[in-house]
């Protein structure tokens, strides 16, 4: 990430927070207020302690004046601080929320190109994990840079103030802390990363001996598999040994650096003390102050690191914020005056990437009711027709017409209801059995569902469930059967029934009984409605008003069971191979 | 977690030695405060140019030898720890490899992995900075306070009060922030989960038209979400500003008592500055030991969490009995149970299948089939019956011997990490490449290989780079490779098309080791040939026999072959 962009990121990240702009001013004063107070204690503690000098010379009156001056600026310094981090919790979880929803919100408007051609773990650690990190990175690490850098300045100010000479000694030493700490910190970074490296190395080979445990036993391969493991384990064991003794270096030397400041104050200051150049109290201050001032170096520069990082995290949720959302539906939208179901598909154009062209000049007429069997080897592209139905994709020629209307007039949404779809990777969203079917109609009654159950085949499992339509469903449908799933889907369907349905026949993942279920309620569905059907039976396909025979994505043939057989093309070997024997 | 420690064995001596540097470097620390006021007292007092300089340089001294000490410490520390975790993978590694199916089913994968990577480091990291913090940090505070007491009684009360008050103010906050920080995460959690769940079911939740819901849902939750970390960091935004206030009360204190016991001629004012050092030393060390103590609890959660797993057994024997089976394969009314499971996944099964004979198994999903096959090279016992191979039980053969006879292609294919040839190895390590050719071309991979490159040609983790379809047929190889007396096929030719599949058959039906072959399948046309069909029924074995008899005797098998070949055109053949 180049300069330029970093500015461009911080002014969208400031654009953002441009309503918390005074909440960070405040946490500014605040934090302004805590320093001065943490900085003034340092300073009336000296004075206290030249009112103590030896018996006989201790001045009662003037210890208990400054000590009520130090309680005050305890109290005062303590509320400051603790106003302060309420104003940064207010700050960085209202952006975080905020941030999070705009990125939920414009991943429903992307379009599915975007999301199947991005990983889903790659998109989830943008809304979650990386807007945790530029929140705590950026608005943390910016508060505490503020607190540290003032804190240096007002310890610095104070000492050349008490006396310039001791303060010259102390920002003379100084610095080789952070020489120290950043001499170790780039040598123990290749040490790390070739440390991740095999750690790294060695997840994988777990991974893959844990996924794969019961073939290594089938093998009896658990010694050669250990034999690699002890090579990565050894490996691992010399890199962490260097990455962590190493890096545990930083603290103790970063402590003799102070030592050594400590001891330079020491020096300087009892010298001048001696010839009454200060008093014993400004030693006192003076070495506390030492100890104060190497702190905020440490933390600064790991602030700096951290900034960078949280600018970083911040770009890859601005990414995904600004990855370009669908074409929104028209202003005024056109829909049929009734839907029938009629689909006519005019010389449909459509390629994922424009190298490799897919559909190219495919028309074809659905009248309403129509059966319309869709058969290929597996991986034809079936897929590819429900996108461009549903219009998850848009074709790039050729036009939809549903009941004479262009699909690209009509708003998603009421496309989106006319056609019911059950897939063969059913998907089921965490809640109940009931919730479940009511997807597409939350307002239904629990009679309507009950009803849609029965339709579908699905009460006589539901009601042996041991919370019948009220049990819980875990992510991506838990413990129910493949079959079960689907029956859920179909009923799911059953409960809204649009005039058209896209349906993915079951293959050899569900046995034959939940099979003839499926079909019993898949013909139910289809009675007087316009279907596309993925057909992997016999009887399905022979039934189908219209075939179409895809291959590698295309559309290669189409036609009734018969003509395509007297055609003797693709079909005629694909029903060769498959059904005659 | 007391179990895990005999992995220390052998750094008993670093064990110690870690924490006592550590020890030395505190010790050392908690003079500089004292050498500071000999400097005021003496030094400053008396206007010794030579000794003001002499105890500087002593500090200077004292800050080198603990530094010398603190590097010696950490490295003690580091190797013991990362000596420990490495021995405790190992272990952890080799029980994993020797646990049995039952074992590995009841645990899961998941927790496998879990325990072997982030478990182990936790506690390594907890065993590091136990020896490295265990010792300094109490020893600095109370150092401190002893220090103070020798310095002055009084005074030293002071003290008391303050590391009382600190550890009730850091420990409590810490504790009342803990479940807290936990909700915070299962907030954080539900957020993935959402996320997650939007992306997964994106084209059924558009289908439905279900976008403003689910954007109203994840709002509901960030802002649970918000109002929690709110809550926390309220709370644990108390402990910066309450610990200086604690601290400066007790500073204003300290300097009240000392002004008093300096009027009485007890304290010098040297020894008043030497006290207020003390003080400031404090406070950092405290907040460290916390964060130890926290970290030592999570690292023995994670420990136990270990040990546990190391404590589970496998509760299967091996048998002595290493003559080589032939082929043939009896059940004697087995039953067969997993563990927790309610009802027996197989019950009353017998059936004798003799060398060089293919077995059919088919049924539906949760029939059975799987079982039925794995309990033949003993990857589960059966809870009552007897297994025999060639007349004696299965239990009473060598494991080893015994699966190395077997050729077994798993529902799942999976491939390994490495190179094609390296990957068929594992069938017979000796095979020569003429004979790896051979077991390709049967199971009718040798086009896969030429065109991925031959048997050099990378294969990526867990057979990535390679279709279902592929995959499948290379670990038909990879089982073909040891010519074994049995080859077992459970479900592997799914991912097939009909016609290679039929291929296959024929290619294994004309092996010249010829094998005593299962073939498990839900397609009625992979079985149908076989000189013998299992029919399995929700456990049970409900017909057996040739396809024709099975035909007309079995309504459970004509039920599945009439659903994959529809009557009329049956009829035809």
């Amino acid at each position: 990430m180049n300069e330029q962009n970093q500015w461009q990121i911080l002014k969208k990240v400031l654009l953002r927070v441009r309503r918390h702009l005074w909440k960070i001013a405040a946490s500014l004063v605040l934090a302004t207020g805590y320093v001065a107070m943490s900085l003034r204690i340092p300073i009336l503690v000296g004075q206290a302690v030249d009112q103590i000098v030896a018996p006989g010379d201790v001045d009662f009156a003037a210890v208990a004046a400054i000590l009520s001056r130090i309680l005050l600026c305890a109290a005062l310094g303590a509320v400051s601080q603790w106003l302060m981090q309420e104003m940064n919790n207010r700050t960085v979880y209202r952006v975080t929320q905020q941030i999070r929803e705009e990125a939920f919100r414009h991943l429903q408007r992307l379009p599915l190109s975007y999301l199947d051609s991005h990983p889903q773990g790659d998109i989830v650690s943008r809304v979650v994990a990386d807007v945790d990190s530029f929140a705590d990175g950026l608005l943390m690490g910016f508060t505490q840079f503020f607190t540290g850098v003032t804190t240096i300045l007002g310890t610095l100010g104070l000492m050349l103030a008490i006396r310039w000479q001791i303060a010259l000694v102390v920002v003379g030493i100084t610095p080789v802390s952070l020489l120290v700490a950043k001499f170790i910190a780039q040598r123990t970074y290749d040490l790390f990363r070739e440390q991740t490296a095999a750690q790294g190395e060695q997840t994988a080979l777990i991974n893959e001996t844990v996924g794969g445990l019961k073939t290594v036993q089938a093998f009896s391969h658990e010694e050669a598999t250990l034999a690699d493991f002890d090579k990565i384990n050894t490996r691992l064991e010399k890199s962490a040994l260097k990455a962590i003794f190493y890096s545990s270096i930083t603290n103790p030397s970063t402590r003799f650096v102070n030592a050594l400041v400590y001891a330079g104050v020491g020096l300087t200051g009892a010298l001048s003390a001696m010839t009454g150049g200060i008093t014993v109290g400004n030693l006192t201050s003076f070495l506390s102050y030492a100890n104060q001032y190497t702190k905020p170096f440490n933390e600064i520069s790991g602030v700096v690191a951290e900034l960078q990082n949280s600018l970083a995290c911040a770009g890859r949720v601005f990414q995904l914020i600004e990855a370009p959302a669908m074409d929104p539906d028209p202003q005024e939208p056109a829909r049929p005056a009734k839907f029938t179901g009629g689909v006519e598909i005019r010389d449909l154009e459509f390629s994922y990437t424009p190298e490799k062209p897919l559909i190219r000049d495919f028309s074809l007429s659905v009248r309403p009711g129509q059966r319309v069997a869709i058969v290929g080897p597996t991986g034809c592209g079936k897929t590819t027709f429900i996108n461009l139905l549903m219009r998850f994709y848009d074709p790039q020629g050729g036009r939809i017409l549903l009941d004479g209307v262009d699909t690209q007039t009509m708003s998603r949404r009421a496309l989106r209801r006319s056609v019911g779809m059950v897939l063969q990777d059913t998907w089921l969203q965490s809640g109940t059995v009931a919730e479940n079917i009511a997807m597409g109609k939350p307002e239904a009654t629990r009679a309507e569902i009950i009803a849609a159950a029965k339709q579908a085949h699905a009460h006589g499992f539901i009601r042996r469930l041991p919370q019948g339509y009220d049990t819980p469903i875990g992510e991506s449908g838990g413990a129910l059967s493949q079959g079960q799933k689907q029956l859920l889907c179909i009923a799911r369907v059953m409960l809204c029934l649009p005039p058209m349905l896209f349906l993915d026949e079951a293959t050899s993942s569900i046995d034959t009984r939940t099979e003839l279920q499926v079909q019993r309620a898949f013909d139910a569905m289809m009675a007087g409605r316009t279907s596309f059907i993925v057909a992997h039976r016999l009887s399905t396909i022979r039934e189908a008003d219209i075939i179409l025979v895809m291959k590698d994505g295309q559309i290669i043939e189409q036609g009734r069971h018969e003509e395509l057989l007297r055609k003797g093309g693709f079909y005629f070997e694909l029903y060769n191979s498959q059904f005659a024997h | 977690m007391t179990k895990l420690l005999k992995y220390m064995k052998g750094y008993g001596r670093d064990c110690a030695l870690g924490p006592l540097f550590k020890l030395l470097e505190a010790v050392f620390e908690l003079l500089i405060p004292l050498v500071v006021a000999q400097i005021v007292d003496v030094g400053v007092a008396a206007g010794d140019r030579g000794f003001i300089v002499r105890m500087c340089l002593l500090m200077v001294l004292l800050g080198l030898v603990g530094l010398v000490c603190a590097i010696t410490a950490q490295y003690f520390a580091a190797r013991t720890a990362v000596g420990f975790a490495a021995r405790v993978r190992h272990a952890v590694m080799a029980h994993i490899l020797s646990l049995g199916y039952t074992e590995q089913d009841a645990l899961g994968g998941a927790t496998l992995v879990t325990r072997m990577t982030s478990d182990i480091n936790q506690v390594q990291n907890g065993v590091n900075l136990t020896l490295r913090l265990l010792l300094r940090s109490p020893f600095v505070v109370f150092g401190a306070m002893i220090m103070a007491f020798t310095i002055d009684f009084q005074a030293a009360l002071v003290f008391v009060v303050l590391i009382g008050a600190l550890c009730l103010v850091v420990f409590g906050i810490m504790l009342v922030t803990m479940p807290m920080y936990r909700r915070v995460q299962v907030g954080l959690d539900g957020i993935t989960a959402a996320t997650r769940e939007n992306l997964a079911g994106v084209r059924v939740l558009r289908a439905f038209c279900k976008e403003d819901d689910q954007i109203r849902t994840f709002s509901q939750r960030t802002e649970v979400l918000k109002e929690r970390q709110l809550l926390a960091g309220r709370v644990s935004g108390l402990m910066n500003p309450l610990t200086f206030a604690i601290l400066n009360l007790a500073v204003a204190a300290l300097i009240q008592v000392g002004a008093l016991r300096v009027e009485a001629g007890v304290l010098t004012q040297g020894l008043v500055v030497a006290l207020y050092n003390y003080m400031s030393q404090i406070l950092v060390e405290l907040v460290k030991m916390a964060n130890l103590i926290i970290n030592m609890t999570k690292a023995a959660a994670c420990g136990n969490r270990v040990q546990a797993l190391l404590e589970v057994q496998a509760l299967q024997t091996d048998g002595p009995d290493t003559q080589l089976p032939q082929g043939g394969v009896e059940f004697r009314n087995v039953t067969a149970s997993y563990a927790g499971a309610a009802a027996p996944a197989l019950e009353g099964i017998s059936f004798l299948a003799r060398p060089g004979q293919t077995i059919g198994v088919i049924g539906g999903t949760g029939s059975g089939k799987t079982t039925l096959v794995n309990l033949i090279p003993r990857f589960y016992d059966a809870s009552s019956g007897q297994v025999l191979l060639d007349g004696r039980p299965v239990d009473s053969l060598n494991r080893q011997t015994l699966r190395r006879e077997i050729g077994m292609v798993p529902q799942r294919s999976e491939l390994f990490q490495g190179t094609i040839r390296e990957n068929l190895l594992w069938g017979d390590g000796s095979a020569t490449d003429e004979e790896l050719w051979q077991a390709l071309e049967t199971a009718q991979a040798s086009q896969v290989v030429r065109d991925k490159g031959g048997l050099d040609s990378p294969v990526s983790q867990g057979g990535a780079n390679f279709s279902g379809g592929q995959r499948q047929r290379l670990t038909i190889a990879r089982a073909l490779v040891r010519k074994p007396r049995i080859l077992i096929l459970d479900d592997s030719a799914s991912a097939l098309d009909y016609a290679t599949d039929a291929r296959l058959r024929g290619a294994i039906q004309n092996l010249p080791e010829k094998p005593t072959v299962f073939v498990v399948s839900q397609r009625a046309a992979s079985v149908r040939y076989a000189d013998q069909i299992l029919v399995l029924d929700e456990g049970k074995l409900v017909g057996q026999g040739s396809h024709g008899e099975l035909l007309a005797s079995c309504p459970v098998y004509r039920e599945i072959y009439y659903s994959q070949f529809p009557r009329e055109e049956a009829a035809h053949e």
